[in-house]
């Protein structure tokens, strides 16, 4: 990791996965830059900033940061409780790269939601982990009492008359928790359901105050955008959105890792040239783009420009811009149904063709691998992407994110699921099928 | 049965928890706010959270059983039933799938002799399966207590579970 270059590769650069900096240390490698220049500014010149930087949320969606910000009512902190929440759920397949900013960078972090607590004028901010990060816990909790101590967190910040504190949350695991509004749920003490929106959570969010949620690499940006100016940050994307990315690839390449580079680079940079490859024996055949909630894309588009519009033109999403290999001797099918099983596992249970739909999805995938499938099946399957999936048939983006990989894969593997049926041994069950159809 | 067993099933909650909950619940804008945090406090002191435990800690937090009972058996990470000394979580999500984790399963359920889901007869380790550990690129991932491992291979079991084992006496 110290091979990178502070200018190129800002999120990573100081990153430690032995000792994370201490806040001197921290100071003395040009951090709190950024949380001094804001302070200095008015909120609104620092929202300003941010939407001028065009920073685009790392957490999946890809809303403008500074767009998001600025929906919150502007009333002082001292007139209106707020809150500021780090999403640091990170339950998607596939998907890595926050682990390696709280363990290796945690002030990172806060400093972000320090700047970002300051913007909309709240007094309290949340991080909320994933349980199982263990390394990722300690290493925060030390870091918030670290910057507690050296004056960073809590009254009166730099003299600045400015209030602001953080609590580390580790959540009892559930992959919904990191959708926003079930994410606040979770932490009012409640079963993790999302809520219908509106209100969103910027008017009505934690407690029914005014809250921003965004992911942790997210907030590890802000710091270098208030430290170094929008144009600067401009400067290190590869297109027209901001900032650099933590990209990242899992599967069959000879070198699995998370990468910064610009936002805008090519799949075939980060497979090729960071990942090394394939491994020798095994060919590309298909990808997730950015973890398991998004569609499949076949391997011509093995070098397609990772930014926001580009996958989603191709009929997919950059999601969280750590893609999963496919390849040539891993069957597809398998693979769908592992990603089905998952994403039935931890549906909430809040809507019924999230509840009731996956598991039925999951049950058909299981006939067909095991050989037992039939054509009526697959046009189940076909009926269920169409039923399930589309944004509005449930209160979140969960089902949608399922049937994403499933309604791509049906089309892109479409020969792998014939073939599985032909060679089934369905015609020795037609009564279960009319007892089923029954 | 172990100590922490026999307190969890019939003891009330010690006194330095009860202060905690009390003062988790005062910080918070609500007294269920503390619920899922007071939860697993419980559950890192005992190993799994007993119906005694949980009842008194709905009534510090003014919250019904059942209420609370929703909550923990919602989670993932919070335990209703006893488990064993040392909780093994593989990682069966996507990335592991690809790299080969239901080969690893198999020869983790044999070492251990127990299916995921049980418990090892000497009360050792407690199998459960995990989604994404965000140990992606070091896929198969596993955790055994708080430790991260991977890729985990079948052929690393054997050595992986006795050192883990030792650990623990």
């Amino acid at each position: 990791m110290n091979a990178l270059n502070p200018e190129k590769q800002p999120l990573l650069a100081l990153v430690n996965r032995e000792t994370p900096l201490d806040p001197t240390a921290y100071e003395q490698k040009g951090g709190w830059r950024g949380v001094r220049r804001a302070l200095a500014m008015s909120p609104a010149e620092v929202i300003e900033e941010v939407t001028k930087s065009k920073l685009r949320g790392r957490g999946g969606a890809g809303f403008s940061t500074g767009m998001k910000w600025s929906f919150v009512p502007k009333e002082p902190a001292n007139e209106r409780r707020k809150y500021i929440v780090a999403n640091g759920d990170e339950m998607e397949p596939g998907t890595f790269k926050d682990r390696i900013l709280v363990e290796g960078h945690p002030l990172q972090l806060i400093e972000g939601m320090i700047i970002s607590a300051y913007a909309i004028q709240a007094a309290y901010g949340v991080i909320f982990l994933r349980g199982e990060y263990h390394l990722g816990l300690e290493r925060l909790q030390q870091a918030v009492e670290q910057a507690r101590a050296a004056g960073w967190l809590g009254k009166n910040i730099l003299g600045s008359g400015f209030d602001f504190d953080i609590h580390v949350h580790p959540s009892a695991g559930r992959y919904i928790c990191g959708e926003e509004t079930a994410l606040l749920t979770a932490l009012e003490g409640r079963r993790a359901n999302p809520r219908s929106k509106p209100p969103f959570p910027q008017i009505g969010g934690l407690w029914g105050a005014p809250t921003v949620v965004n992911n942790i690499e997210t907030f590890s940006n802000i710091p270098h955008i208030l430290a170094n100016g929008f144009e600067w940050y401009l400067g290190l994307s590869a297109c027209e959105d901001g900032g650099t990315k933590l990209y990242g690839v899992s599967g069959r390449a000879k070198r699995p890792g998370v990468f910064e580079l610009p936002l805008g680079t090519t799949l075939g940079v980060i497979l090729n040239e960071c990942a090394g490859g394939m491994q020798d024996g095994y060919k590309l055949r298909a990808f997730l783009p950015g973890g398991a909630s998004t569609a499949f894309l076949g391997a011509e588009h093995a070098d397609i420009v990772m930014d926001y519009p580009t996958p989603e033109k191709a009929g997919s999403r950059l999601g969280t811009g750590l893609a999963i290999l496919l390849d040539d001797r891993t069957s597809p099918i398998g693979m769908i149904r592992n990603l089905e099983h998952f994403f039935a596992q931890e549906s909430c249970g809040w809507c019924t063709p999230c509840r009731d739909g996956l598991p039925w999805v999951e049950r058909l995938l299981i006939e067909i691998e095991e050989g037992r499938g039939t054509e009526q099946d697959l046009a189940r399957l076909k009926d269920a992407a169409r039923l399930i999936g589309p944004m509005g048939r449930t209160f979140c983006a969960h089902a949608p994110g399922a049937i994403a990989p499933l309604d791509s894969g049906l089309k892109l593997f479409a020969e792998d699921f014939a073939q599985h049926i032909r060679r089934s041994t369905h015609t020795d069950r037609a009564g279960d099928v009319s007892e089923r159809a029954a | 049965m172990s100590t922490a067993e026999l307190t969890a099933q019939g003891a009330e909650l010690p006194p330095d928890l009860v202060q905690t909950f009390i003062d988790m619940a005062h910080h918070e804008h609500h007294a269920r706010g503390a619920s899922i945090e007071a939860l697993r406090l419980v559950q890192e002191r005992f190993g799994w959270i007993s119906d005694a435990h949980l009842a008194h800690t709905a009534r510090i937090l003014g919250m019904s059983q059942a209420d609370l009972d929703g909550i923990a058996t919602y989670f993932n990470l919070l335990f209703r039933k006893p488990v064993g000394k040392k909780v093994i979580m593989l990682c069966d999500s996507v990335s592991c799938y690809i790299m080969g984790q239901e080969q690893t399963r198999e020869r983790l359920c044999k070492k251990l002799g127990v299916k995921v889901g049980e418990t090892t007869p000497d009360g050792e380790f407690t199998l459960l399966p995990i989604v994404c550990l965000g140990h992606c690129d070091h896929a198969p991932a596993m955790l055994i207590g708080k430790d991260l491992y991977g890729p985990v291979r079948p052929e690393d079991i054997d050595a992986i579970i006795d050192e883990a084992r030792e650990k623990t006496q």
